[in-house]
């Protein structure tokens, strides 16, 4: 319970820059639970909600947020996140799990390379 | 922001996009969003993370509401990952703006490849 907490932590600081700290707590999560893919999913998700709302409220203090943009990337995100929530609680764990791990090695891949 | 209309069709499918990943992974949706603005949007990347968590808050919540209602969320470890992920959260905000560009790429990208792997073992 304390590590689940610690791991809670560390995340945390990488969603606050502003990256899914769910890359980093997802796969932390695998190797210290039991719990199907899907119920991590769900507890990233989650977690991620109050994370956000005080690392969100900083950073428009802060002036970082790009407001022209924010409102139609969200109405059309929509439309891909109800179909990608419902293609991940339909399928077996196992498959997810993978099909996450390669998510984040193309994801990784394009991180460090980038200038 | 020189052309309107094809920044608005690369907008519509950077929605759906990190929409999509973010519902598929329960996460990732940044990870998707911040290079697509940098990179087809023109945003520089300490506004384009900050901004991510402005587009991603919203689509998180209703893919959480879809996972709350078709598969089992143990509520006991949510909690005690999400009180270190507030603490966390407040942490990672205020190093944003003393790290440069290129560092969190670098750090980021060597986490998740790190992350990969492990997963794979």
């Amino acid at each position: 319970m304390i590590w689940l907490a610690v791991v809670g932590f560390a995340s945390g600081i990488i969603s606050g820059m502003g990256i899914g700290g769910g890359t980093i707590l997802i796969p932390a999560l695998v190797m210290l639970t039991d719990m199907n893919q899907q119920a991590l999913q769900g507890i990233n998700l989650i977690y991620f909600i109050p994370t956000a709302v005080i690392a969100l409220i900083t950073h428009m203090k802060a002036g970082n947020v790009e407001k022209s943009v924010v409102k139609p990337i969200i109405m059309y995100g929509i439309i891909g996140a109800v179909a990608g929530s419902v293609i991940a609680v339909g399928m077996n764990s196992e498959i997810l799990r993978k099909i996450f791990a390669v998510f984040l090695v193309f994801m990784g891949i394009s991180e460090v390379r980038k200038k | 922001m020189a052309d309107k209309s094809k920044n608005s069709r690369k907008t519509i499918l950077i929605g759906i996009i990190t929409g999509f990943a973010n519902g598929l992974f329960g996460s990732g949706g940044g990870t998707v969003v911040v290079p697509c603005m940098e990179k087809y949007l023109g945003i520089d990347a300490h506004k384009s993370h900050a901004t991510a968590i402005a587009v991603i808050l919203p689509l998180s919540v209703l893919s959480a509401i879809i996972y709350f209602f078709k598969s089992d969320i143990p509520w006991l470890e949510t909690a005690v990952v999400s009180a270190g992920g507030v603490a966390g959260g407040f942490v990672g905000a205020k190093l944003l703006n003393r790290i440069s560009g290129r560092w969190l790429h670098i750090i980021f990208g060597a986490a998740m490849l790190a992350a990969a792997v492990r997963m794979f073992l």
